[in-house]
């Protein structure tokens, strides 16, 4: 019992190798970096743990949220967004073509989700009373209520979508196929609840109306954080892909990088409709609130760099990467919006939030702040390194094939 | 140790951003922290929560009217004794009285800055220079106890409570401590206790419900000589506000600030030069903060239990129908004899 124990942690856990072969195996330059970033991470967690917020984060009573939550969350989740967004295109519209990028961005969004929900338990005062959520103390009229349930919701959806490829792992071929079944409605499901939420990031700002800076702050801050999720999470999936290939480039059989191309050209296609949408929506945004003036200030130079820089200019790109056909431009353009979406996350939560307070009193991130991120950055990179090179993420698994 | 540096930090922080701001000495000592912001373990908000709910299950019937608080900032002289009676009251970090009313005199004082509310702090005295005279306007600041609070509608577990007397109350009990309150209070008044790593409280101001509900003043209400802090009924409040403006022509600024901000708010102010200059905004607008997002919870809702059960029927359809094609489709390949097993 104890050898077959062993030879399965060996076979599944350590990738058919001896401990002391794995070991060795994981002592290069990459792994270095990860551990320093790390334990630098794990090392303000517990700082944070044990004297506060205070001490950890230059969080103040002007500045109640800071890269915590514009970092961790709003921004975590926007690029979590590939499940909501491939989710939709393969189960909801059958663009089965795309079921290649269904598991990498299934998990990718779950693991986005699970950490991003980590994270914001060291920004929570009292965490260890998150169940009271769940559980009891209903705050109904409250925008946040409606995002803590649908994290919530959202995490077990992903769950599910995900669990037939840790079945197929552990071979379990009846709980793999009954998941199976649950992943199409878990889905669907999780294009509402993802929706929903995803909206209701910018709808929590709505509360704020004269403290975000006007530029930013619009009765239609749900549309646009929704609209922007979707974009951010094809252009994740573009960014993801192309990283994949490159590191995991030998799980990838029958890689055939024609109709990879010619995918990614696809998903560029998709996030410029919704990159144009977006832009059309905020010039209109401008004018209905005659928001012409502010452009002419130094928050509207800043505003102008976000939404032509990293909106109109992808949009273009894409556009152009579409029309010649060329796959390298898209995946440029992927990192371009992906960026432009972690800006635009940044600058709502804190650089036009209390934009009249004078520079001096203004928040900036604490060096651990940035230390945390980074470190639940690296989990996440890990956790997805790990996960991928054990289950059927990128290829399909052999004795399953079948089943798609 | 992790305190020590970060007030090393802090200091040196502040210390690079007086001299930008050219700002005194003592400003720069007072923004170190001082006891408010490191306050903990404040027992005031817990305590009136109590009595609320000790009064709800009485069944004590509510009064007949709300009450109010009407500061009259032409009134005012500065002389921070409120500030000093609120932290004696609430058991926050406090100082002797002396100190508190010299600041008036000194010519570097805190009022060098303006200040807000913080943990162990319900309430301050900030100075600002008339434009019209140029002499000095003194205004106490505190929750506005708003009619329709934005910190109650955003609170996630509910723990925020308008009572009929006319505070707005906080449950410590269920704060969770996201600091969401903080962000929807138009008037930046919820404090947090960023310096208690287990326990952490929001902590504001409570209109001394304890003390009205047993037919008492807010405490810093009687403690002001200069009667410019006025406590009574909400109606009449409201008249003897508007009859000071009309009584004493060309004195005040024809607006009771508090009447119709956000919804109204149960703290009214009157000044002689207009609000903004006084740190009490104007752009703020009418509209409850509630209402800001009331209509998105409400879309959401709609659409979750509404809109989404066709389009997951719809979805359910099409999903069937594209099984069959694919089924059908490998049917044919297999006919036809290509293989693209690999896809499918
Ligand atoms: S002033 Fe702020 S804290 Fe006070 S009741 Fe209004 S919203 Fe709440
Ligand atoms: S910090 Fe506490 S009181 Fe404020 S919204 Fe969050 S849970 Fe509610
Ligand atoms: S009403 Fe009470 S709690 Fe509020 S400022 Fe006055 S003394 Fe402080």
């Amino acid at each position: 019992m104890a050898k077959s124990t062993n030879t399965w942690f060996r076979e599944k856990i350590l990738l058919g190798m001896t401990p002391r072969d794995y070991i060795i195996s994981n002592f290069n330059v990459p792994n270095l970096i990860a551990a320093i970033f790390l334990s630098a991470g794990v090392g303000v967690m517990i700082y944070r743990l044990l004297f506060g917020l205070g001490p950890t984060t230059n969080l103040s009573d002007n500045y109640p949220w800071g890269l915590w939550i514009g970092f961790d969350i709003l921004v975590g989740i926007a690029l979590a967004a590939p499940g909501l967004t491939l989710g939709t295109a393969v189960h909801l519209f059958g663009m089965k073509e795309y079921h290649h990028f269904a598991r990498p961005a299934i998990l990718s969004s779950l693991l986005g989700y699970v950490f991003a929900i980590y994270a914001l338990m060291f920004d929570l005062g009292r965490y260890y009373r998150v169940p009271y959520l769940i559980g009891g103390s209903w705050g109904f009229t409250s925008i946040l209520f409606l995002i803590g349930w649908h994290f919530f919701l959202y995490t077990i959806i992903c769950l599910i979508e995900w669990s037939p490829a840790l079945f197929e792992w552990l071979n379990l071929r009846k709980l793999r196929e009954f998941f199976t079944k649950m992943a199409v409605w878990a889905t669907i499901f999780g294009v509402i609840i993802a929706g929903g939420h995803q909206s209701a990031l910018g709808g929590l700002y709505l509360v704020a109306p004269a403290k975000l800076h006007p530029l930013w702050y619009s009765t239609l801050l749900p549309v646009f954080f929704l609209l922007s999720a979707v974009f951010a999470g094809i252009s994740m999936v573009i960014v993801e892909g192309t990283i994949t290939h490159r590191v995991f480039r030998r799980q990838l059989k029958h890689f055939d990088p024609a109709e990879y191309d010619s995918r990614t050209i696809g998903l560029g296609m998709a996030a410029a409709s919704a990159l144009f949408i977006y832009f059309i929506l905020k010039i209109f945004d401008i004018a209905h609130y005659n928001n012409w003036a502010y452009l002419n200030t130094p928050y509207g130079y800043w505003y102008l760099v976000e939404i032509l820089g990293f909106v109109l200019l992808p949009a273009l790109l894409f556009t152009s990467a579409v029309r010649n056909r060329n796959a390298k431009l898209v995946r440029f353009t992927g990192f371009l919006t992906a960026f432009g979406v972690i800006l635009n996350r940044l600058n709502v939560c804190i650089i036009a939030y209390n934009w009249y307070l004078p520079t001096s009193q203004k928040y900036y991130p604490l060096w651990s702040e940035v230390a945390l991120s980074l470190g639940v950055v690296t989990i996440i990179v890990l956790f997805y390194r790990f996960i991928v090179n054990r289950m059927a993420i990128l290829y399909e698994h052999p004795e399953y094939e079948s089943a798609h | 140790m992790g305190i020590s540096r970060r007030e090393f930090l802090k200091r040196t922080a502040t210390i690079a951003g007086t001299t930008l701001l050219g700002s005194s000495a003592i400003a720069h000592a007072y923004e170190k922290g001082g006891p408010s912001i490191f306050s903990t373990g404040n027992t005031a908000n817990r305590k009136n929560w109590k009595i609320w709910v000790e009064r709800k299950e009485a069944r004590v019937p509510p009064p007949e009217e709300p009450y109010t608080v009407l500061v009259d900032t032409t009134k005012c002289i500065g002389c921070r004794r409120c500030e000093w009676a609120c932290n004696e009251w609430n058991k926050n970090p406090n100082r002797p009285i002396k100190e508190f009313e010299a600041s008036v005199h000194q010519e570097k004082s805190v009022f060098d800055k303006v200040r807000r509310t913080h943990a162990g702090e319900f309430t301050v005295v900030n100075r600002y220079i008339s434009s019209k005279d140029g002499k000095p306007i003194y205004v106490k600041k505190q929750c506005m106890h708003c009619e329709e609070p934005g910190c109650l509608s955003s609170c996630f577990v509910d723990s925020f409570k308008k009572t009929p007397e006319g505070s707005v109350l906080h449950n410590p009990a269920v704060c969770i401590g996201c600091r969401y309150c903080m962000i929807a209070c138009p008037f930046d008044i919820p404090a947090y206790e960023y310096y208690e790593a287990l326990n952490p409280q929001v902590t504001k101001c409570t209109m001394c419900y304890d003390r009205i509900t047993e037919g008492g003043v807010p405490a810093c209400v009687e403690i002001c000589t200069a009667e410019a802090l006025r406590f009574g009924k909400m109606s009449e409040l409201i008249n003897l506000a508007h009859e000071r403006i009309r009584n004493n022509p060309g004195k005040y600024v024809d607006h009771v600030y508090g009447e119709h901000e956000v919804g109204g708010t149960s703290w009214l102010y009157l000044s002689s030069v207009p609000f903004d200059e006084i740190g009490l905004r104007t752009d703020i607008g009418k509209t409850p903060i509630p209402k800001t997002s009331k209509g998105f919870l409400f879309a959401v809702k709609m659409f979750e239990i509404v809109g989404a059960w066709p389009l997951v029927f719809g979805a359910y359809y099409a999903i069937s129908k594209a099984r069959k094609k694919v089924k059908a489709s490998h049917e044919t390949s297999v006919q036809k004899g290509e293989g693209h097993g690999e896809k499918h």
